[in-house]
């Protein structure tokens, strides 16, 4: 069933009491190196609950981005486990939404297309696909409406700035009312101002869907401004060494971010950054 | 008249070839004037045409052997290069084994070939059709491979992990991005499968031009010789014109 993108609000906000949705348990990483095996992520274990957006931080080479190809289980946890609702991800989960650094649109397909592709594969949507395509459109208008897309729809992406790819990539990446948003460095490549006006319609973008969202980002004030949860993750072979909860209100917006309670949460956070 | 700006537009994309090929034939036309040229050395354009006008017939079965004899060579090209170039560009075992195999069958010059040929399959069109088969295969397989080797790899994570089979994988991006490599391969391939029959045609065969050049020649018909090169030009660059308009209709989102 097409759901019109209205956040529900039973899934509106995490609570306490509600089971979550990802359990990393004892998650490890090796990885062979000269000869013998190096261990890059020592033990990771925390819960994701169901609507919580989370960041995952820490300097490179710390296993962030390995992280993502495991709760997508396009790498699968190779030392303990990650679970999705209880089972153990084992491959490509179905329900998940990525965008890379890259934006990765199809050249050969207009903005609106590209947007509209994870609704050609992922069931329900790909069974009414031929008989719901207006109305499928219609959806990924209103996405690219909230990106402020919405002229853009008939160009290709050659035809769109860097910025406008990753707004529409984004798109792609929440059409189908994923359960499991994962983001790596998304605004990697954008310019600082750019960036800044990335976040805001992230999550307005995110504020529809409500999923679980998983941010991989060298950016602290990216990981600050968007999450609940901030995970700091220590050198290699790293682990989880701080866990800082978010309670700023939502929606946020850049005039929080000269707030006192922003910035204590950001030199927090940066006090805790180590270098390789 | 300003030259650098008739470059710039668009009938001058169309009249300036127009007018260099019209300029190098009455060049050759003066020269031959001139110089006192021979016809059985070098004819001159007008002689050529009168050649033409007179071997019309000729010319034009001549003609018509060798494009059917190409196209069929092309078509079995195109099919063969095809289906190699997805068996190596998917399978690692097809690299390992085919792929070598290819390169070292590459380094044959394919004129060799061409008496044995002969000797398999008599002095007729199969030699001609399986020359031109040779030459053009091997580019467009290779290019395939290419394409398929270069989607990026997050192209291939966004779609499996919304579950994608491997077919879908081909489907929306393997078959799409490969197009453009396709493509380029068969406007080069075209170009040697008609290269491909007509040195089949010239030292083994029945008719088609290489066949005629050969026979035009050994008789001191030059300038029939040139009707026929000059008609060899004209199907080449059709071949070739027909397949750059198609793939601007096919990838029209390439830039």
């Amino acid at each position: 069933m097409a759901q019109p993108l209205v956040a529900s609000t039973s899934t509106a906000a995490p609570t306490v009491d509600q089971p979550p949705l990802l359990e990393f348990d004892h998650v490890g990483l090796e990885y062979p190196f000269e000869g013998s095996m190096r261990r890059i992520i020592d033990d990771v274990h925390l819960s994701i609950k169901p609507g919580e957006f989370v960041s995952f931080v820490g300097p490179s080479g710390c296993g962030k981005t390995s992280i993502l190809r495991m709760v997508s289980g396009l790498s699968p946890a190779p030392i303990g486990e990650i679970r999705c609702r209880g089972d153990k991800i084992k491959k490509p989960l179905k329900n998940v939404g990525i965008a890379f650094q890259n934006p990765v649109l199809l050249p050969w397909r207009t903005t609106l297309d590209n947007v509209l592709l994870p609704l050609e594969v992922v069931q329900p949507y790909k069974r009414e696909y031929k008989q719901k395509k207006a109305q499928f459109a219609e959806m990924a208008q209103d996405l690219l409406t909230t990106v402020r897309l919405q002229d853009f729809q008939k160009q290709y992406p050659w035809q769109l700035s860097g910025g406008m790819r990753q707004r529409a990539s984004l798109c792609r990446s929440l059409i189908h009312q994923p359960e499991i948003l994962l983001l790596d460095e998304p605004f990697g490549a954008l310019d600082a101002f750019t960036r800044e006006e990335m976040w805001g319609m992230l999550q307005q973008l995110w504020m529809k869907v409500r999923c679980v969202g998983i941010l991989i980002t060298h950016d602290l004030r990216e990981a600050v401004f968007l999450s609940d949860t901030v995970y700091v993750m220590g050198p290699r072979p790293s682990n989880i060494i701080r866990t800082v909860k978010i309670n700023l209100p939502r929606p946020r917006t850049l005039e929080m971010e000269l707030s006192d309670e922003f910035n204590h949460l950001f030199s927090e956070i940066r006090s805790h950054i180590h270098h390789n | 008249m300003d030259i650098s700006k008739m470059m710039k537009s668009k009938t001058g994309t169309f009249l300036l070839p127009f007018v260099a090929t019209v300029l190098l034939f009455v060049l050759w036309e003066l020269a031959v004037l001139i110089f006192k040229i021979p016809p059985f050395t070098l004819p001159a354009p007008s002689k050529i045409v009168e050649a033409t006008v007179q071997y019309n017939p000729q010319l034009l079965a001549a003609g018509w052997r060798t494009l059917v004899t190409t196209l069929l060579g092309f078509g079995l090209a195109i099919a063969t290069g095809v289906i190699l170039g997805f068996s190596i560009g998917y399978s690692r075992f097809a690299y390992l084994t085919l792929y070598p195999l290819l390169v070292g069958f590459n380094t044959i010059p394919k004129v060799a070939l061409v008496p044995l040929l002969a000797v398999w399959f008599g002095a007729n069109e199969i030699p001609a059709i399986l020359t031109a088969f040779l030459l053009a295969f091997f580019p467009i397989a290779v290019n395939v491979a290419l394409g398929l080797d270069t989607v990026e790899p997050e192209m291939k994570d966004v779609l499996r992990s919304l579950g994608a089979s491997q077919v879908e994988v081909f489907q929306k991006v393997g078959w799409p991005h490969t197009l453009p490599y396709l493509f380029a391969s068969l406007k080069i391939a075209a170009s040697f499968a008609f290269v491909g029959s007509v040195i089949s045609e010239s030292v083994a065969s029945n008719g088609g031009m290489g066949y005629l050049i050969v026979q035009a020649s050994s008789s001191f018909d030059v300038p029939l010789a040139f009707a026929a090169l000059l008609g060899l030009a004209v199907l080449g660059i059709l071949l070739y014109g027909f397949f750059a308009v198609i793939e601007k209709y096919v990838i029209y989102w390439a830039r």
